[in-house]
């Protein structure tokens, strides 16, 4: 498919369609656009129709306490590949209200709410404005700058209590439980009900109005958040005629720990072995995401070596992300762990490989600004070589012999939890699962990265959207990863892997980045400001597993419950990436 | 036809039983506690699973594994330690969770700092394993364990090391991570060498 050049973002000149509406962000280091708050509508939707930026990816907020400004920055792509046309709208701290860009771009719809929940902006127009990572009635908005956490000591690391004067306290003497949370006034733990879970079930339909004795068939039902089909800690709350989906609302937020503001107290080093933690099957990508915004920041480039070791690193991350994810869509359909733990067999030997090279089997940390921890040890690329060209081609064929043309897995998967393709777009799915729908896009294509541009590999397709077409492309897309990982061994140079001399305090500079890859659940992009002191100003991630949930009601509606775990299951989220 | 489906499915179960049951057979009892038929069947033609018997049975633990830091310390001839940390601080400052807390010495006349740490705790409920300390030690003084099997009953008594429990000497380090020994006292071997050399041309210099 012939894949026509996108403007670049800074050419579309916005501003003189837009006079008086839209400036260009001046600010040092700063790109994109500044848009009014109230023609923010008007311009997105012209991004949309007139100039091609048919796909929000992202949009997260920045609080600017000291000009008093709450500020809104938007995403937008071409499907045709090319940079990101950034918007950006800013709104006063005390009195924060934006328009809602749900009715242009449905996508926008979580991560508003993550913005209202975390940072306190009110979307007019949004239709279902309640926070979602943090529960119902807590106080105060966890991302404003002014806000302090339970166990605050400072603003940024390093400490000044663990050195030189280390009197060793637990964070707890400091601060006994019970009096670790902030709570409203007037909270007592007896006399408290959810108020979020009575509005969500009467949203649903389950309490009816006071007077109308009309009695209805629907039921609501919860499933989770301890439930293993849901792959962690996360709820569904469905509302069923008979066994029949009517409404599905995904209520997450168990696993929150507010990664973005721990990582605001960080200094930049100090995020990569944080970032590990998000989605914690694909440790290795969440790294490169990070170091390639910061390296954008920083102005520096890895060598050659470094550029391919990664590159190794990152695909077999995608194999063992896309094994993990078909085993436990067999789980998800019934077949109790067996294939789960016959998919995983080779993924052993990845995680060997990856102990072996940065330490750790899974919270690898392997990458550093500007390079690499450490080179190959002896004897791991004859591992590898046996691994990329025997045992996991032998895999991913045997996978494909027993799954694709099963007769269980075919009935229970074809056509169902259809995504057509109009649709993935307007909700911003990301990977996979956009992939699924018809939709040729992927990040090492569209905006190459790396050194992406150099291997000869097929962007996986498949039309019809269903959950079949969702295996059946992680298989494909095992099978190009094969072909990346084998081009990069025959072509890995020698050298160093690191430029300059590894530091413990990185010197960024002022301005902001996105750093984006494709990681193996979607598109992982990390933005982040730095003020050019240690400690990032501000480090938000674009979560492909939160965001590809945004369209996850609609793809159930009309369904079975049996059916939820398996649609469930074929967009692969990981709890660590989506509540972060 | 239905039914073939879940016929096909159990003979995939049964392929992967007989493959690892014949490779078993194959090895005559001494497929277990092997490591070597253990590498084979991982390797590139093996077939069948490759369980380990844990604890009895342990896979060899790469070099670079990381687990919980301990400090080094060298041994004198004379019998006595000499921690080869001195307390500079960049471990604590760069510890991503900050469970490291390093309280210097200070000498007692004069009130001045002296390069050795009095005290060194690492709370191990809060680290993270990233290794980082290590990593930037510029004195080689804090490295990576490879003893993970240290689960306890009381986490408020046993999780707190403090510096007796963290030291360990130099020939520990050298036994787990002997190519990163080697790489570093060659490098500081060389910097001795040169460090000598510069003693020795200085007084030379001094004459001239």
């Amino acid at each position: 498919m012939a894949i026509a050049p996108a403007p670049t973002a800074t050419d579309l000149k916005l501003e003189e369609r837009f006079p008086g509406a839209v400036a260009k962000d001046t600010r040092k280091n700063y790109t994109g656009y500044i848009v009014a708050a109230d023609k923010l509508i008007e311009v997105a939707t012209a991004a949309r129709d007139q100039l091609g930026y048919t796909y929000l990816s992202s949009a997260t907020a920045v609080d600017y306490l000291e000009e008093g400004k709450l500020e809104m920055v938007y995403h937008l792509y071409n499907l045709g590949g090319g940079p990101a046309l950034m918007l950006k709208a800013q709104a006063p701290r005390d009195d924060a209200v934006l328009p809602s860009l749900v009715s242009v771009f449905p996508g926008a719809d979580l991560q508003e709410r993550e913005a209202w929940d975390l940072f306190g902006i009110r979307f007019t127009g949004h239709p279902n404005l309640k926070r979602i990572l943090m529960w119902e009635g807590f106080e105060g908005h966890p991302m404003r700058k002014d806000w302090k956490e339970a166990y605050y000591e400072e603003d940024g690391k390093p400490f000044e209590a663990r050195w030189p004067g280390g009197e060793f306290y637990r964070a707890e003497q400091n601060n006994p439980f019970g009096h670790n949370v902030k709570y409203p006034g007037g909270f007592t733990v007896e006399g408290w009900t959810p108020e979020g879970d009575k509005a969500l079930y009467a949203g649903m339909g389950a309490i009816t109005e006071a007077g109308s004795a009309m009695k209805t068939d629907h039921i609501v039902v919860n499933l989770g958040p301890q439930h293993p089909s849901t792959h962690g800690v996360f709820r569904i709350v469905v509302t069923l005629d008979g066994e029949t989906i009517v409404d599905l609302q995904p209520v997450m937020g168990y696993l929150h720990r507010n990664h973005e503001k721990i990582g605001e107290r960080n200094t930049f080093l100090q995020n990569i072995p944080f970032t590990d933690r998000l989605d914690y099957i694909s440790s290795m990508s969440n790294n490169l995401g990070y170091v390639l915004a910061v390296e954008k920041l920083m102005g520096i480039k890895p060598p050659e070596r470094a550029e391919y070791l990664r590159v190794i690193m990152v695909e077999l991350t995608r194999i063992c992300n896309h094994l993990w994810a078909i085993g436990f869509l067999l789980n998800d359909l019934g077949a109790f762990f067996t294939p789960a733990l016959y998919a995983i067999k080779e993924r052993e030997l990845i995680l060997d490989v990856f102990e072996a090279v940065s330490g750790s089997r899974m919270m690898c940390n392997y990458m550093r600004f500007g390079g690499l921890v450490r080179d190959l040890p002896a004897g791991i690329e004859a591992r590898l070589r046996e691994l990329i060209y025997e045992r996991l081609p032998r895999k991913i064929d045997e996978l494909d012999g027993y799954l694709t043309n099963n007769e269980i897995i075919r009935s229970r998967c074809l056509g169902v939890g259809v995504l057509p393709r109009e649709q993935a777009i307007a909700y911003s799915m990301a990977g996979p699962v956009l992939r699924a729908s018809g939709v040729p896009y992927d990040v090492r294509r569209a905006e190459p990265y790396s050194i992406y541009d150099r291997f000869d590999f097929n962007v996986a397709l498949r039309e019809n959207g269903d959950t079949y077409d969702r295996y059946v492309i992680r298989i494909d897309e095992m099978r190009e990863s094969l072909k990346i990982l084998q081009q990069a061994m025959r072509d890995l140079p020698g050298g160093d892997i690191q430029t300059g001399k590894p530091q413990y305090q990185a010197r960024v500079p002022a301005g902001e980045a996105y750093g984006r890859v494709e990681n193996p659940k979607g598109e992982l992009g990390y933005y982040v400001i730095s003020t050019g002191k240690p400690n990032p100003y501000r480090y938000h991630i674009r979560a492909p597993s939160f965001i590809n949930l945004t369209a996850f009601g609609e793809m159930c509606k009309g369904h079975k419950v049996a059916d939820v775990v398996v649609i469930l299951g074929s967009i692969d989220i990981v709890l660590g990436e989506t509540d972060r | 036809m239905y039914g073939l489906g879940i016929l096909r499915g159990l003979g995939v179960v049964f392929q992967h039983f007989a493959e690892s049951v014949f490779d078993d057979i194959r090895w005559l009892g001494k497929r277990y506690y092997n490591l070597e038929a253990l590498r084979v069947r991982q390797g590139a033609k093996g077939r069948g699973v490759f369980t380990v018997q844990y604890p009895e049975e342990r896979l060899e633990i790469p070099e670079e594994f990381r687990y919980i830091p301990f400090l080094i310390y060298e041994e004198k001839p004379d019998g006595t330690q000499e921690d080869r940390c001195t307390s500079c601080g960049i471990c604590a400052k760069v510890c991503p969770p900050q469970c490291i807390w390093i309280e210097r010495t200070n000498d007692p006349k004069t009130g001045r700092p002296i390069p050795q740490p009095k005290e060194f705790y690492i709370d191990i409920d809060i680290c993270m394993n990233c290794g980082l300390c290590a990593e930037f030690c510029p004195f080689d003084a804090i490295k990576m364990d490879h003893d993970f099997e240290i689960a306890s009953y009381d986490r408020t008594s046993a999780h707190v090391y403090d510096k007796a429990k963290l030291s360990k000497p130099v020939s520990y380090y050298a036994s787990i991570r002997p190519t990163n020994y080697a790489r570093e006292e060659a490098v500081r071997a060389a910097e001795a060498a040169k460090k000598a050399a510069k003693k020795a041309a200085a007084p030379a210099a001094e004459k001239k």
